[in-house]
């Protein structure tokens, strides 16, 4: 089977697109799970969170008799909604998470489950389970370059999501902050010795974490342009499954994980000529891999200590 | 000599209550919906409410005595209404469907224990948050598979089941999955499994067969939940891949631990409890949706060990321990 270079690179094109967003969810669940080794079941919901305040925000802001420019607009709605979506991660942590630090680790899944689906439903019960349809903030400009189409908002989302990664990256990895988050992942029980603030140091990774989620939410609504109350739910677990694949705990996995997950979705339909077993060949893939290398693709082994 | 003659003959506290109380509430099961006592909505009720405690029963064997973390459950309740649905339809004459509905029921049953196994082999490597991946990445295949079977109606929903459950049969089922239950894990097999969760590797240390036992406490896990299945497939007389979704098993998981883990009386209130509340909370519509995960995030604040914390009521242990 062979197929035109234009086609596989315009195939190439939409994976990464997709890919983009389900990195910046992974990112979210890999810095939680990094921190404090829990699988934050609710972040799915706060990038859909996410996605219904960019659209407020941009239906706000064009809705203002200042004719702003575009860009404008854009960056307005996603400092708007990446500060929302922090503030609700961090009290999502401060109210259900920090008082259940000490108890089993199953306490804390089983909260987080049930903030996801206090989150969905609340939403339902607000807004109504009728899908809404996100502004376009852009008109949409079609781009063609050796065969391959593309859009003005397909590089929009690729350029946003790689300035966040690599942000997020430098911020893990050369700041006195990164250095503090690292350390707590490393060993939570010495690191306050060394005097780092524990509680303030993990507010920050539900911060950035639900932030980057956020964004996420934006862009997606910008590319996909339907919202309902439930859209975490399917997004969330393909991130969730990048953030596996990749490694959990590992930013650099995550990404690496969303784009895998971002050609899976893409190429199955094509490869398998049917959209309906994309599911099965993502969750059979999770568990492949879970068999033969049970720490992802870019994580580390541990060792269980007697 | 003395001692393991007594474990031999260990007999759990009331046996004799448990049989006449087993056999006063299946007559009642039966005789009150017949005599026309009992209105059809609270036969509903109480079917729903037996069907949920097979279910968190079976899924508090894998998360509560065994220590694993289940987020897959539906996967296998879906296995077993799917089996048995098919087998009623289309495989037995429709005249000895309330014959042959038990027959279904266990061989859905066994379809989903065998499902199980697929479960089982991955956790003698994985444990905690992985294992809890995999049976979530289970329980998403399987709703996957059947949207893509269209002989079972793929996303549609199958149907044409007559309606082959009733009272009696609920609560015959329930009083079996709790005698298996009390009986497993009161016995060397059932020490084995709380050993695991206690601690894997001191229960190996120990020569326990923790493999073995795995596959045992999941299949038999499935098994009853594959015959919750069989039984709310032939009480809706319509089934859906997405009633089999992972909604389901976060329902089943919040029965289980406002119950309390490890407590077969706990699962048998925290069933009961929530399928009521959620019943009575029916005219906040869409708000009971809001209010039942809310509960479940205090519950685990608050009291995190469920409404039983560990404890069993004295008629489900046995007189010696």
């Amino acid at each position: 089977m062979s197929f035109p270079v234009a086609l596989v690179l315009q195939y190439l094109l939409n994976a990464l697109q997709l890919g983009s967003v389900y990195a910046l969810i992974a990112l979210g669940y890999s810095m939680v799970y990094g921190i404090l080794t829990m699988i934050n079941f609710a972040h799915g919901d706060i990038f859909m969170v996410g996605a219904y305040l960019a659209m407020w925000a941009t239906l706000f802001l064009l809705g203002l008799p200042l004719n702003l420019p575009t860009i404008f607009i854009f960056l307005g709605s996603l400092l708007f909604t990446m500060t929302v979506t922090a503030v609700l991660g961090v009290s999502i942590e401060r109210l259900a998470y920090r008082p259940l630090r000490q108890a089993p680790k199953v306490s804390a899944v089983i909260t987080a489950l049930g903030v996801g689906l206090f989150l969905e439903n609340f939403t339902l019960a607000t807004i109504g389970p009728e899908p809404r349809q996100v502004p376009a903030i852009f008109p949409v400009q079609q781009y063609s370059w050796g065969g391959v189409a593309f859009t003005n908002i397909q590089v929009l989302i690729l350029v946003v999501s790689f300035i966040l990664m690599v942000l997020l990256d430098t911020l893990v990895r050369r700041t006195l902050t990164g250095m503090a988050m690292r350390a707590i992942s490393y060993n939570r029980v010495i690191v306050p010795l060394m005097g780092v603030s524990v509680d303030h140091i993990i507010s920050l990774t539900f911060a950035i974490g639900s932030a980057i989620a956020g964004a996420g939410g934006l862009l997606y609504g910008l590319a996909y342009p339907v919202l309902d109350p439930y859209m975490g739910i399917r997004i969330g677990w393909w991130a969730f499954i990048a953030a596996v694949v990749g490694g959990i705990g590992n930013i650099r996995g995550a990404v690496l994980g969303g784009y895998v997950l971002g050609a899976v979705e893409i190429f199955t339909p094509v490869l398998l000529a049917s959209s309906t077993y994309r599911d099965s060949v993502a969750f059979s893939m999770l568990l492949i891999l879970l068999i033969f290398k049970p720490t992802g693709l870019l994580g580390r082994p541990t060792v269980e200590k007697v | 000599m003395k001692k393991s003659e007594e474990a031999a003959g260990r007999s759990f506290g009331g046996t004799w209550s448990f049989a006449l109380g087993a056999l006063a509430l299946l007559g009642l099961a039966w005789l009150l919906p017949a005599s026309g006592l009992m209105n059809l909505y609270l036969q509903q009720v109480l079917m729903y409410v037996g069907i949920n405690i097979i279910l968190t029963l079976s899924l508090n064997l894998v998360n509560g005595y065994m220590g694993e973390f289940s987020v897959g459950h539906a996967g296998f309740m879906a296995v077993g209404a799917y089996v048995a649905a098919v087998l009623t339809v289309a495989v037995f004459p429709r005249a000895w469907g309330p014959v042959l509905f038990p027959v279904a029921l266990i061989l859905g049953g066994l379809a989903a224990a065998l499902a199980g196994l697929v479960v089982a082999f991955p956790s003698f490597r994985t444990r905690g948050d992985y294992l809890a991946i995999v049976t979530l990445a289970f329980n998403m295949i399987v709703k996957s598979i059947l949207e893509n079977i269209n002989a079972v109606g793929g996303p549609r929903g199958y149907m044409g089941m007559a309606k082959l459950c009733n009272l009696a049969w609920v609560v015959f089922w329930v009083l079996a999955t709790l005698l298996v239950l009390r009986n497993l894990i009161y016995s060397n097999l059932g020490r084995g499994i709380i050993a695991i969760r206690e601690d894997e590797l001191a229960a190996n240390l120990v020569s326990v067969n923790t493999p073995r036992l795995k596959i045992y406490a999941f299949c038999l896990s499935a098994f009853f939940a594959g015959v919750a299945g069989g039984l709310y497939a032939h009480l809706l007389q319509f089934i859906n891949p997405r009633s089999f979704s992972i909604l389901k098993s976060t329902d089943m998981l919040v029965m289980v631990y406002l119950g309390g883990i490890g407590s077969l009386a706990g699962s048998i209130l925290g069933a009961s409890l929530y399928t009521i509340l959620m019943e009575l909370l029916r005219p906040l519509e869409l708000w009971r949706w809001v209010v039942g995960p809310l509960l479940l995030v205090l519950l685990m604040i608050f009291r995190p060990t469920g409404i039983m914390g560990l404890k069993e009521a004295r008629w489900l242990k046995p007189r010696d321990s």
